[in-house]
């Protein structure tokens, strides 16, 4: 007997779901009962839903299919059943996207929309607007006027969302409603209320003047729905943002007074505007933070939800708002909800006193495992920012983050915790020993690749400089000997970086006598241990006591079984067993500044054209933006196998196109194209110009990139007149042949840079641009024959000294200062009488200089008065130029410039643009 | 976090689903291109049913958007925003969607009669949101607007074969009782 109820069972639950197994083909099929007479309602109504189940499910039916179906289902029109008719407008909407010909409904749904039938007169004015397109709305405009203000609620509500729905495509006829959906605003239900009060403020929302005008009705004369509130609160707020200010107007009056309403949904909704307004006070904020304390006990959960995480954006500016709520935020720590008590731990943290930081990382540690790795995130950045405020409470920190560190995660979550650590080592030097110790405890079991080169790059640069760096060599060693799995990843960091593109160079073939092939050719496999190999030589470099052990690990890399891990260590060993400084603040330290295409594409060319000369590294151009600063921005992690090709930079696109004209040949390798193309036009005028810089050794040339936006013209022999204030001199002029109409041209233009008095290098150029017109019809385009000269004048174009220097980034500033020596060292004081602050003295320093600033020498800590910046560049013709400028705040700012080079020139250069 | 002012609009939802407890979409209806393809549209569901279908609390932040939701029996409704969204408003729409659902089921909100029932959620769906705007929030509204044939049809509407139906799963019925 038992045995025969499971099988019962087994039966209806195989059955239980009787739309599991529809087949599209076999479905259609059954549609053709649609077309037998007299119609089954329950039948055919059965049949739709099955049509809907399957486009539900997402599958995809063909336009023939659907049409076929749609038109078999519009004989169902004749039934009179109220579900089967439903389901056929439902079904018209669904199909209006996929099948043809669907407006042949038109005249049914215009005959329900207008009936008796209070039922279907709703849904058949959606489905009508649905299928209606702007050049059918013309002939149905009168009745959906009437529809708006129909006394039917859902008829009028329908009406109203269905014009909101066809504002998108019509919106010049949807205007015309206006009247009808003001009559409607008045309506005793709410929801055709809320439909009207939406519609009029889409329509009228460029309007400023009407849109206040509504809000102050509302205000005077109040509203029955919860969703118009909330509406107007958003209008409302949008307003004051774009007013931007006074915090006395009646707009922000009504959002206040929206607080006490009787509605939870209309008083978060206020709350929550008053947060997010641009500048509020604390003042301000204070109603609107007590009702959402008053929601922290709200048995809802998606009321506590929206109130914590309310607070939370309160406390990220005003932290003392908030800590009133502490106590319901306590409360709300232990939520059954993991991400409210995330969200209230996180804000406590914030708010709270540093004595119960303790306390709540035992709590959060407690349910970390259980939520999500978006929160865990949260939870880090909040952890950073409490570091930068309680830089004491480092080591509680410190430990907390070491914990998450190694537990599961993903690859997010890993990162920013580690970010985070090395935010916390920076910020705080007292940690540095600590962190240090933990990132190498983690990257002994390590399986995101990327994370171990970063932290083993970032041992290689503060290790040596701590107090025991013997004890970081053995975790770096480590990684050198132990076996791992050979993990590949795409990667970010500095050296990873490189490494890919060196791999491209192998691709060069053959090698010329005279030139030895470069030794870390090779395929990239464990990045780590290379990494860990460039670490350990940055020890030696910087440590002479153990350099004799560094050399001992170094040798037995040699006989690693990887060719990189070979190559690098014996480079290392050869440059550390000389034992020269320079060299090893040049080679070890800093490390290769070029652009790596760049250095490509300058070998494969010297190896096309064998000569007896050495292989110059100084022709190759530079690395466009240091890489360190690319790491932090770009971040793939999908695995790439493939070698692919490295995306040429911008500057070398410009190299190929100033390489083809034939003007430029002998002008060497670009040096540098300036970041961005200053407009030297207004945006709204005729001719549109703009202009980028190229700075070779001894020539600049000026790109004038020119769009014509007349439509009756077209130019010929476009060129930029120049006239220098200083000793440059214009060499030559390429013109653009033929400007029609929108689309671009460029033209260049040549100039020597000055011989006499290499110094003056910054300088103004009055530009004009010369060119024939010759008049077009704007319609065919043909061009008369018959041209006249115009001149038009272009607004001022600067150089500066900034257009001559490329940006380097100096990892080890002070050994490149040693390296370069003091034989042109100049040094000169100034007064900066204009600037008040030391931030704002070094931002304009950088931007003048165009040079990058070092050792994040460009962050000033507070509270002082004297700040040194490190400054790195390489000035054309390729020497190193190396800036410290010593500053002291007293009233203004004073500045100490000393400037180094292997070259007098660009020294004088400096302190000359400087002056 | 951006304070960011909202643009007013009405469209507050931007996808309604029902999953079965086994994660698989039982009705789905997405309002903008948040998630174009159907295959995004499914990775995305099988991402909300892992994290929610263990804990009964009933909000959640996922992918950057702001999803209510609540189970029944073997069923799961979520109505899923923007993160800005305003999760009240939300939550009405949730609430109002099971609580017509279970007016018009008359018992237990369960997939096998959800499944019975697929046009009256259809229609009721049809009737709570229009192209991701709110149109109603009132459940008896909706029940009375979506007005489903009851339960008791006239006899002589039916067809035999419906009547040996309906007699055979009532005797199954009272067999497994």
């Amino acid at each position: 007997m038992l045995k025969k109820f499971d099988k019962k069972d087994e039966e209806s639950g195989g059955g239980s779901n009787p739309f599991q197994h529809l087949e599209k083909s076999a479905v259609l099929q059954e549609a053709r009962v649609f077309n037998e007479t007299p119609i089954n309602p329950r039948k055919c109504a059965h049949i739709l839903t099955k049509i809907l189940y399957l486009i539900n499910q997402g599958e995809h039916l063909g336009t023939t299919e659907a049409t076929e179906a749609f038109f078999a289902m519009t004989k169902l029109f004749q039934s009179n059943d109220p579900t089967l008719r439903r389901m056929c407008y439902l079904t018209i909407k669904e199909m209006s996207c996929i099948a043809e010909d669907v407006i042949i409904v038109t005249s049914s749904l215009t005959k329900d929309m207008t009936g008796k039938e209070d039922n279907y007169r709703g849904p058949a004015v959606r489905a009508l607007c649905q299928i209606t397109d702007s050049t059918m709305l013309q002939a149905i405009e009168r009745y959906m006027k009437q529809a708006i203000v129909d006394k039917v609620p859902s008829v009028s509500s329908s009406a109203l969302v269905s014009s909101l729905h066809l504002l998108k495509c019509s919106f010049d006829v949807v205007k015309r409603w206006v009247n009808e959906a003001q009559e409607a605003a008045s309506s005793d239900n709410i929801m055709v209320q809320y439909h009207a009060l939406g519609l009029l403020y889409h329509v009228r929302k460029n309007d400023r003047l009407a849109v206040n005008k509504m809000i102050s009705k509302v205000t005077r004369h109040g509203l029955k729905s919860p969703f118009a509130y909330c509406m107007m609160i958003r209008v409302a707020s949008k307003q004051l943002e774009e007013e931007d200010g006074s915090r006395d107007s009646p707009l922000f009056d009504f959002i206040e007074s929206c607080l006490r309403n009787k509605h939870e949904m209309v008083v978060y909704e206020a709350a929550s505007a008053i947060v997010n307004l641009p500048g509020c006070s604390a003042k301000e904020l204070a109603p609107a933070v007590s009702v959402l304390q008053l929601f922290c006990s709200s048995p809802k959960a998606a009321l506590r939800y929206a109130a914590v995480r309310t607070l939370n954006k309160v406390a990220m500016k005003h932290p003392s708002a908030v800590t009133a709520c502490n106590l319901d935020l306590e409360n709300l720590v232990t939520d059954s909800n993991r991400s409210i008590a995330t969200l209230a731990i996180t804000t406590l943290l914030k708010t709270g006193s540093e004595s119960s930081i303790d306390r709540l990382m035992k709590q959060i540690s407690s349910f970390m495992s259980e939520i999500s790795d978006e929160f865990k995130v949260v939870v880090v950045q909040a952890i950073s920012a409490l570091c930068q405020k309680y830089p004491r409470k480092h080591a509680v920190l410190m430990n907390f983050l070491f914990t998450m560190l190694r537990e599961e995660g993903g690859f997010e979550y890993k990162r920013a915790i580690v970010d985070c650590i090395i935010s916390i080592i920076e910020e705080n030097s007292e940690s540095k020993e600590t962190g240090l110790s933990h990132l190498c405890e983690f990257i002994e079991d390590c399986e995101f690749t990327v994370l171990a080169t970063r932290i083993l790059h970032l041992l290689g640069q503060e290790g040596p400089k701590t107090t025991n760096p013997s004890k970081y060599i053995r975790f770096i060693y480590n990684r050198v000997v132990l076996e791992h799995e050979e993990v590949r990843a795409d990667g970010i960091s500095l050296c990873h970086q490189a490494g890919m593109q060196w791999r491209n160079l192998s691709s060069l073939q053959p090698p010329p006598p005279g030139f030895k092939r470069f030794s870390c050719l090779s395929l990239p496999s464990r990045w780590d241990y290379r990494c860990a190999v460039s670490a350990l030589a940055k020890f030696g470099a910087q440590n002479e006591e153990m350099l004799p052990s560094i050399l001992v690990l170094l040798k037995r890399c040699v006989m690693d079984d990887d060719n990189e891990v070979r190559d690098r260590a014996t480079f290392y060993l050869n440059v550390l067993e000389q034992k020269q400084k320079a060299l090893n603040a040049g080679y070890i330290l800093n490390g290769l500044t070029v652009s790596i295409p760049g250095l490509e594409r300058a070998l494969q060319q010297y190896t096309l054209e064998p000569s007896e000369k050495p292989f110059d590294l100084k022709s190759v151009p530079l690395a466009t933006a240091p890489m360190a600063e690319q790491r932090t921005e770009s971040t793939p992690i999908t695995a790439v196998k493939q070698p692919e090709k490295v995306a040429a930079t911008r500057q070398e696109i410009f190299q190929e196109q100033l390489a083809a004209v034939p003007e430029f040949r002998g002008l060497g390798p670009l040096f540098k194209s300036s970041p961005e193309p200053v407009a030297l036009t207004e945006s709204e005028t005729e001719y549109v110009i703009r202009c980028t810089k190229h700075t070779f050794t001894n020539h600049m040339v000026f790109q004038f990139d020119c769009t014509n936006t007349l439509n009756d013209q077209t130019l010929e022999n476009v060129t930029v007149q120049m006239e220098p204030t200083e000793a440059y001199e214009v060499l030559c002029y390429v013109p653009a042949r033929s400007l029609p109409y929108n689309q671009p041209g460029t033209c260049y233009t040549l100039v020597a840079l000055p011989k006499e008095d290499p110094t003056a290098v910054a300088c103004t150029f009055s530009c004009m641009m010369k060119f024939t017109v010759k008049d077009c019809d704007p319609t065919t385009g043909e061009t008369d024959d018959e041209g006249y000269e115009d001149e038009y004048v272009l607004e001022d174009l600067e150089v500066t000294v900034a257009d001559h220097i490329q940006k380097v980034m100096k990892l080890n500033f002070e050994a490149a200062w040693d390296e370069v020596g003091d034989e042109f060292e100049k040094e000169e004081t100034f007064t900066l009488s204009t600037i008040k602050t030391l931030e704002e003295a070094v931002g304009n320093i950088v931007k003048f200089l165009g040079m990058h600033p070092c050792e994040r020498s460009d962050k000033v800590p507070d509270n002082k008065n004297t700040h040194t910046l490190l400054l790195a560049g390489v000035f054309r013709g390729g020497h190193d130029i190396l800036v410290r400028s010593r500053l002291l705040l007293l009233d203004t700012v004073t500045m100490q410039v000393t400037a180094r080079s292997l070259e007098e020139l660009p020294v004088d250069i400096i302190l000359a643009s400087v002056g | 976090m951006e304070a960011l002012i909202l643009e007013p609009s009405l469209y507050t939802v931007k996808a309604i689903l029902i999953l079965d407890n086994d994660g698989d979409r039982l009705f789905a209806k997405y309002y903008d291109d948040t998630y174009p393809s159907v295959k995004e549209q499914k990775a995305f569901e099988k991402n909300i049913f892992n994290k929610t279908h263990r804990t009964d609390s009933e909000i959640a932040l996922l992918e950057g958007l702001t999803v209510v939701y609540k189970s029944s029996i073997d069923l799961y409704f979520y109505v899923i925003g923007s993160s800005y969204e305003n999760e009240l408003m939300l939550m009405a729409v949730l609430n109002c969607l099971f609580d017509s659902l279970r007016q018009m089921l008359r018992k237990n909100v369960e997939k096998r009669a959800l499944l019975e029932n697929m046009e009256g959620l259809f229609l009721a769906v049809d009737e709570i949101v229009d192209g991701g705007v709110i149109l109603e929030s009132d459940p008896q509204q909706v029940v009375h607007r979506v007005a489903l044939r009851g339960e008791d049809v006239p006899l002589t509407e039916q067809t035999v074969s419906q009547v040996l139906q309906s007699a055979k799963e009532q005797i199954k019925w009272s067999l497994l009782r």
